[in-house]
């Protein structure tokens, strides 16, 4: 007998990274809010690496941040290293990375959502997605409860259908054995929902107490800390850090892969989902480069309360015999044990193309996803997805605009138009190159970017966007300052100017002006602004970059200005492309899959070129102007 | 780099390509009769006034590249909004076919206008509110066939050499962007250090690669050497004297003895902006003469290094045995043949009715016939790629021309940020929009392109 629960407006499915944003981001908005989970004790788990951020991803978690999601927070509180990635390049590709202890983020992340008010968690496993005229209608569990909302927010990352590989042992399980979702595929399926199948993997976890770290290179912290979260006080995450462990495979490491590679589900095809090139198993990465003689490894602890180890540059789905015989002939590792064993894992995952830019279905009404069911990899893509859909969600039950970063917006808006406007053939992870508009979508300025959009949203408090106007009211008022000081050819000014390594000035010069010389900064004029006022890091930062890469941050705001006359250019829902005129044949029907919204994403659907673009807009505006004719004739 | 491509002026041929006579040049936009002023010029030299012409008005005169005088105009005005495209708009009409035309083209383009994209002034006629909604599907029609029609004509022209010397380039640029973004995306695996010096280098190669693809283009034509050329026919056709005609000097020794000529004499001339090498030719024939056999195999030389055969027929009598042999010999190594049925002014009425299997052009010296027509079809030929010159690299697109240069501009930026001293990851956007530029000539897309080659180059992640 059937149950009907009523209690619900929204059900999310799943409490990953993507699950756990969209949830709280619901509940915070004040929808009434159900998360389910195959198993309680795996909220936010960290099945592959233990960390968070990263070269691009680091953003990514920035970006959530800024719109009120969790991530940021729950990694400032978890983190047992942190360090700024390329910090001696330009401050686009400045990225944050923290190591995470993974059970100390799970749990932190499980008492967050517990503690949430609209927010139940709750395991069973959804077996069935009910719809009615291509409306969402509610949820049903294996174990035969119905439930009745208005949204359902899809966050299955790789359970769908799971199966894991370890050399010819194979089982059909999520990631650590959990168990997997394997009925939910089918009904989505009959709700029109297009599925394929990807792969990833992950590699072993050794025990720390079989390593011998004397033989590797250690890898330590930044000091001080940079928080993640904007709203986290910096003072409270200086604490005690670990190090990570650099060492190498070699030309031994190789050769037993090498004669192995039979054994390989990946090389005898067994593997039938397709697996992201930029994070190849090691035998992967033997096969593709024989030429080079070693591949870095990197030890990283996965806690402070256990003696596993994830052994980062050897993800595998070699069998478990010939695992132990490659790690082991690593240095430092010979006498390594393994605690897990890697694996590789196949999942149902969604075609990307079939979600708006908000995240939902284009033909499912009110069935949201986000994650790495969308075709993702990563917990930071996971998590942003999440967010967005969440926010959406609770944007469609409240009747308003759905929340959209464009791709001049945020690095969640490249990651998302990537996704709906692009057919992937992999996982797709986050790059700073992906993004156009890199100088102006810095990790430093995403409060700055976004905040306000999460104001606007709900999920950002007064605090939070106060503090956000006092930070850029002192940024603007020291750069005005500094624009205001004039120094000249005086003999202290040329001194100093010699003793920094810069030339003297010949006629009177702004301290901004200065401070734009590739050898200055802010901080190193000090001594000839002795008047300057006492500011906080994160402003001076803000000031430094406006002023130092003004000509570079102008260039990149006048191309933005052109993409967003296009992404304004709207193409009606209702049109059908194969009846204009003059578009190329495979045009038309790409545009016709795609269905984009405007102008902007035509162009960046692959195969549309530029002619049919013009074509395109030229008949936009015919037909504006004929409606138009019509309504004044 | 981004161009305002929505107010800028633009230029194109406004007449199909064809051997017409005459041709239409039209400039459309703001500064239209700015870059228009002062390319115009009297009988007697002096600069005609366009800023100051009325609308709707024709005024008689000559095209000056700065130069020389190109060719013999007419310039009409329209001011706006009474024109095709509502924008102020010179019209240059030319005669003198389409090489003609192709100079005056890329002297106005050089004065800053843009070459227009197919059908684009249709495109701003009705965006300007010219023409009526029946006519916007018509401007589609246009742009997606001359479209085709460019893509094609630029896979056509980009044969051998130059295809694969900005292929070269594309795979070079990538290359570094894809080191560098994989340095980037990977500090801990991939090092910069040092990495700007060598890059540095490294563009200012590509700048150079780039200015010698460009050089001698001025015409928007060739690039490096000429069409080499053969004038054959049988001993006394008037070869010389047709070598002497397009030379306009007097290089060989012209007598009407047969075997007078017998060094092979070569010359470069420009016929409508396609250089030639002509090589002057001993006549073909038999001989026992030491020194005329000697000439004879020169020529067949000549024919057999030349990628276009001039064939000149003494047209005043019947064709012997000896012509037909040499065209024969021609045909049989698959040449590029022009027929000149010289000394037309003598001609015998009553002889036989030449056939060839090629262009036929009725040509007289002392009546200087022919010539135009010699010009018009070498141009075609060339023009359709039907003549191409080993290890031969030319460019005949104004917008090819275009993007070589933008491309260019942009590594010069890449080398600027270098010698700014900034960091390694300002390098990139340039660098991409430097390989999607050349894109543009050859006509490839770049979307994926650098994450491929990010992926397959360098070894990465987990």
């Amino acid at each position: 007998m059937e149950t009907l629960i009523n209690d619900y407006d929204a059900a999310v499915i799943g409490a990953g990274h993507a699950g756990c944003e969209a949830g709280l981001a619901l509940a915070r908005l004040g929808i009434k809010t159900i998360v389910f989970t195959v198993s309680i004790n795996s909220v936010a788990l960290m099945p592959c690496n233990p960390n968070i951020g990263g070269s691009s991803k680091g953003h990514l978690v920035r970006e959530i941040d800024a719109l009120g999601g969790e991530m940021g927070k729950n990694i400032d509180k978890t983190f047992i290293q942190s360090k700024m990635l390329n910090s001696s390049k330009g401050p686009a590709v400045h990225s944050l990375r923290a190591q995470a202890d993974k059970e100390d983020y799970s749990r932190s992340m499980r008492q967050v959502l517990e503690g949430q008010d609209n927010l139940t968690l709750k395991q069973a496993e959804i077996t069935e997605l009910l719809t009615e005229n291509g409306e969402v209608k509610g949820v049903k569990t294996l174990t035969g409860m119905v439930y009745i909302t208005k949204v359902v927010v899809l966050c299955t990352g790789v359970y769908l259908k799971a199966r894991c590989l370890c050399g010819e042992a194979i089982t059909n399980t999520g990631p650590n054995g959990l168990k997997a979702a394997n009925s939910l595929s089918d009904s989505l399926i009959k709700a029109g929902v297009e599925i394929h199948r990807y792969k990833t993997g992950t590699p072993a976890r050794l025990d720390g107490r079989t390593i011998d770290f004397s033989k590797m290179a250690p890898q330590y912290g930044d000091v001080p800390v940079v928080p993640f979260s904007f709203s986290t006080d910096p003072s409270t995450v200086q604490k005690e850090q670990v190090p990570c462990f650099l060492t190498y495979t070699n030309e031994t490491t190789h050769e037993i892969i090498r004669g192995s590679l039979d054994r390989s589900p990946l090389f005898a095809g067994v593997i039938e989902g397709t697996g992201p090139r930029y994070c190849p198993s090691i035998e992967d990465k033997v096969v593709k480069f024989p030429d080079k003689e070693r591949h870095q490894v990197f030890l990283e602890p996965e806690g402070l309360h256990t003696n596993e180890w994830y052994v980062d540059g050897m993800s595998s789905s070699m069998p478990e015999d010939v695992q132990l015989r490659m790690y082991r002939s690593v240095p430092g590792l010979e006498n390594a044990d393994i605690v897990r064993n890697a694996y590789a894992i196949e999942y149902d995952c969604f075609k990307g193309i079939q979600l708006k830019h908000s995240l939902e279905f284009k033909n499912v009404k009110g069935l949201f996803s986000g994650g790495q069911s969308n075709g993702s990899s990563g917990y930071e893509e996971a998590a942003a997805q999440g967010l967005i859909a969440g926010i959406n969600a609770a944007m469609f039950i409240k009747g308003r605009e759905p929340l959209i970063i464009d791709r001049s917006e945020g690095y969640i808006g490249v990651l998302i138009d990537d996704l709906v406007t692009k057919e992937g053939f992999e996982p797709y992870r986050m790059m700073t190159s992906r993004a156009e508009y890199r100088l102006l979508l810095r990790q430093d300025n995403a409060d700055r970017r976004l905040r306000r959009k999460g104001y606007e949203v709900g999920l950002v408090s007064d605090e939070e966007l106060a503090a956000l106007e006092k930070k850029e009211k002192q940024i603007y008022s020291e750069i005005e300052r500094l624009k205001g000081i004039t120094v000249g050819a005086a003999g202290n000014i040329s001194e100093f100017l010699l003793s920094v390594g810069s030339t003297p000035l010949a006629t009177g010069a702004t301290l901004e002006e200065l401070i734009r010389r590739p050898e200055l900064s802010y901080e190193k004029i000090a001594p000839i602004d002795p008047d300057r006022p006492k500011l906080s890091p994160d402003i001076i930062e803000q000031v430094d970059i406006e002023i130092k890469y003004k000509g570079y941050l102008e260039r990149e705001l006048k191309q933005v200005e052109h993409f967003k006359k296009l992404e304004k250019k709207r193409i009606p829902t209702d049109i059908d492309f194969t009846r204009i005129h003059g578009i190329r044949l495979e045009a038309q029907q790409k545009l016709n899959k795609f269905k984009p919204e405007n102008i902007g994403q035509a162009s960046r659907i692959q195969g549309i070129s530029p002619a049919d673009i013009q074509i395109l807009s030229i008949f936009l505006d015919a037909k504006d102007r004929s409606r138009f004719e019509e309504q004044h004739s | 780099m981004m161009m305002n491509r929505e107010n800028d002026t633009i230029a194109a041929i406004a007449t199909a390509p064809g051997r017409s006579g005459i041709g239409v040049i039209r400039i459309s936009g703001s500064d239209a009769l700015n870059i228009a002023d002062g390319l115009i010029v009297s009988k007697k030299g002096k600069k005609l006034d366009i800023l100051g012409q009325p609308s709707h008005t024709v005024k008689y005169g000559f095209f000056y590249d700065g130069n020389e005088i190109v060719d013999e105009v007419l310039v009409s005005v329209f001011k706006k909004p009474r024109s095709y495209t509502a924008e102020d708009t010179v019209e240059i009409s030319c005669h003198g076919g389409s090489f003609v035309l192709r100079r005056v083209l890329s002297h106005i383009i050089k004065k800053g206008a843009r070459a227009a994209d197919p059908g684009e002034f249709t495109k701003r006629a009705f965006l300007n509110g010219r023409i009526d909604l029946t006519e916007a599907e018509a401007v589609m029609d246009v742009i997606s066939s001359s479209n085709e029609f460019a893509r094609k004509n630029a896979m056509t022209l980009l044969r051998g050499g130059l295809y694969k010397r900005i292929s070269t380039l594309r795979e070079r640029i990538i290359h570094e962007t894809a080191f560098l973004e994989a340095a980037l995306d990977d500090p801990e695996h991939y090092s910069l250090e040092g990495y700007s010096t060598d890059l540095r280098e490294k563009v200012m190669e590509m700048i150079t690669e780039i200015e010698e693809l460009r050089s001698g283009s001025d015409t928007g034509r060739i690039l490096k050497s000429g069409i080499k050329t053969a004038i054959v026919g049988k001993p006394n056709v008037g070869k010389s004297s047709i070598l002497n005609l397009l030379t306009g000097e007097d290089r060989a020794i012209v007598t009407d003895i047969p075997g007078t000529t017998r060094d092979v004499l070569s010359s470069e001339i420009h016929i409508g902006g396609i250089p030639l090498i002509l090589s002057d030719t001993a006549g073909i024939r038999n001989t026992k003469d030491m020194v005329e056999k000697i000439g004879v195999e020169r020529s067949r030389e000549a024919i057999e290094k030349a990628d276009l055969v001039l064939f000149t027929v003494d047209s005043s009598s019947e064709l012997s045995n000896e012509d037909t042999e040499i065209f024969d010999h021609i045909m049989s190594l698959r040449k590029n043949c022009i027929v000149l049925l010289n000394k037309t002014d003598l001609r015998n009425e009553q002889r036989k009715a030449f056939d060839f299997s090629c262009p036929v052009i009725d040509f007289s010296v002392p009546e200087e016939k022919g010539l135009e027509e010699l010009k018009d079809t070498v141009g075609e030929m060339f023009l359709s790629g039907k003549i191409k010159a080993d290890e031969e690299i030319y460019i005949t697109n104004e917008r090819q021309l275009m993007e070589l240069s933008l491309s260019k501009e942009c590594l010069e930026l890449v080398k600027k940020s270098i010698d700014d001293n900034m960091t390694e990851d300002f390098f990139t956007s340039d660098l991409m929009d430097a390989y999607s530029h050349l894109g543009n000539v050859t006509g490839e897309s770049t979307d994926e392109d650098l994450f491929d080659r990010i992926f397959s180059e360098f070894c990465m992640g987990k």
